[in-house]
């Protein structure tokens, strides 16, 4: 048979974060906030997790709106005109729509369209795998540029009264466009997942309980339920095993993180910032510790006002580091997610 | 193989590296949580530490049932035997 030749994309060889942008909620909730739905205290939530503040989105403002603003800032930055996008990537948890994904929204109201669009669920690592996504599209020429959001409203899955991991979360987007380079921009990403340990964090229950509920009979009362009550914690919120967690987060992901330095054939002395998840100052501080760090490398430590933003957070820390030391710029930096799954993902990349 | 009181003294050793207390005060008796004063955090920290000093595994679920240092002395010994 004479089958006619298909042609095939050339493929690119390098790739590079042209931009980043970043966006942070105006509501400021402090430890004392805290501390009026938790029995703590301001000195036990720092020393425990490092977190003197996080940010949080009022209603009105939605996953979508926050990404907007982080990606027209990341665009800008790159010098990219939206309508240059070849796919947007929403790395996000929190979008409160099953479908249609933020990314087809999103890309629509920046001018990307008929870019191709879709979320991806990867909690705390999102922000790793679409970096990771859209190197290999712009590597493969699926796409020329792409634009990667982590975005979370993690205020609207929590429980205050949660004292496993509620108190560290607060909302935010962070946004960066990926495309072609002169020279090596995005090291090999090393990224996985452990299902085996889905319950480490997980929400407290399924939007199926909730709809066989709303559905059920007898709930006009608002309390009784037949033979049940309504369970106060009746919307589905976010829970963790916090050491087991961090005992993964610490072990596991410093040996993710020497993979990914170890496959891009760079030392940590080469690094100049090393921009871990911001999950918790604790596991920040370890890691260091456990990748022998050296002390030039500077750390991102965004948590300590922005708390744990998921998907957001390697984004927003890096977009602050390189506003609070621009000399960084064009220097080499580690960043690695990890999170709810169990899913991780990092690279070495050249900061924009 | 060590002896109870060598891992008892490697375990005070740990413990000062990750919390500061004197390892003479890192006794059978002492509860982690309640004597110690050493969270969840911490006490995951000493644990990893241990597991190499020791050449044992402390599985997760396990952690949770080490309430004092003679638990845990108790552990890694039957964990090397």
């Amino acid at each position: 048979m004479n089958t006619p030749l298909v042609r095939q994309q050339p493929l690119r060889e390098y790739t590079r974060i042209h931009g980043l942008g970043a966006y942070r909620p105006e509501l400021v909730v402090t430890n004392d906030d805290i501390c009026q739905w938790i029995d703590s205290s301001d000195e036990w939530i720092r020393q425990r997790t490092g977190i003197v503040t996080r940010h949080r989105a009022p209603r009105e403002v939605s996953v979508v709106d926050m990404a907007e603003h982080a990606s027209r800032e990341a665009l800008a930055a790159a010098g990219i005109d939206a309508a240059q996008l070849g796919a947007v990537l929403v790395s996000t948890v929190t979008h409160p729509h099953v479908t249609p994904s933020a990314a087809a929204q999103l890309a629509d109201r920046l001018g990307a369209t008929p870019a191709a669009a879709y979320d991806i669920s990867a909690a705390c690592a999102g922000y790793c795998y679409g970096i990771a996504q859209a190197d290999a599209l712009v590597h493969a020429g699926t796409a020329e540029y792409v634009l990667v959001v982590g975005v979370e409203k993690l205020s609207d899955f929590i429980d205050n009264a949660d004292r496993t991991i509620s108190f560290l979360l607060g909302d935010g987007a962070g946004a960066a466009v990926v495309g072609p380079a002169g020279s090596a921009g995005i090291g090999p990403s090393v990224w996985g997942s452990d299902g085996s340990k889905h319950e480490a964090i997980r929400m407290t229950r399924s939007l199926l309980d909730v709809r066989d509920y709303a559905l059920s009979p007898a709930t006009s009362d608002g309390v009784s339920n037949g033979e049940n009550t309504i369970p106060a914690d009746l919307w589905p919120t976010m829970l963790q095993d916090g050491p087991t967690v961090f005992r993964w987060a610490v072990w596991e992901m410093a040996k993710v993180a020497q993979r990914a330095l170890d496959i891009a054939g760079i030392t940590a002395d080469q690094l100049v910032a090393f921009v871990p998840h911001q999950a918790n100052i604790r596991i920040i501080d370890e890691m260091v510790k456990q990748l022998k760090m050296p002390e030039h490398v500077a750390v991102a430590r965004d948590i300590v006002d922005a708390g744990n933003t998921s998907a957001a957070s390697i984004p927003l820390a890096m977009h602050r580091l390189l506003k609070e030391q621009p000399q960084l710029s064009g220097g080499l930096a580690l960043q690695i997610g990890f999170g709810a799954g169990l899913v991780f993902g990092a690279q070495v990349v050249v900061l924009p | 193989m060590a002896s109870n009181e060598e891992i008892l003294a490697g375990l005070a050793e740990i413990v000062n590296e990750e919390t500061g207390l004197a390892p003479e005060s890192v006794e059978m008796d002492k509860s982690f949580t309640d004597d110690l004063d050493i969270d969840s955090i911490s006490m995951m920290t000493i644990v990893v530490n241990a597991e190499e000093k020791f050449g044992v595994r402390i599985p997760d679920e396990e952690v949770k049932n080490l309430k004092t240092v003679g638990d845990a002395v108790s552990f890694i010994a039957s964990a090397q035997a």
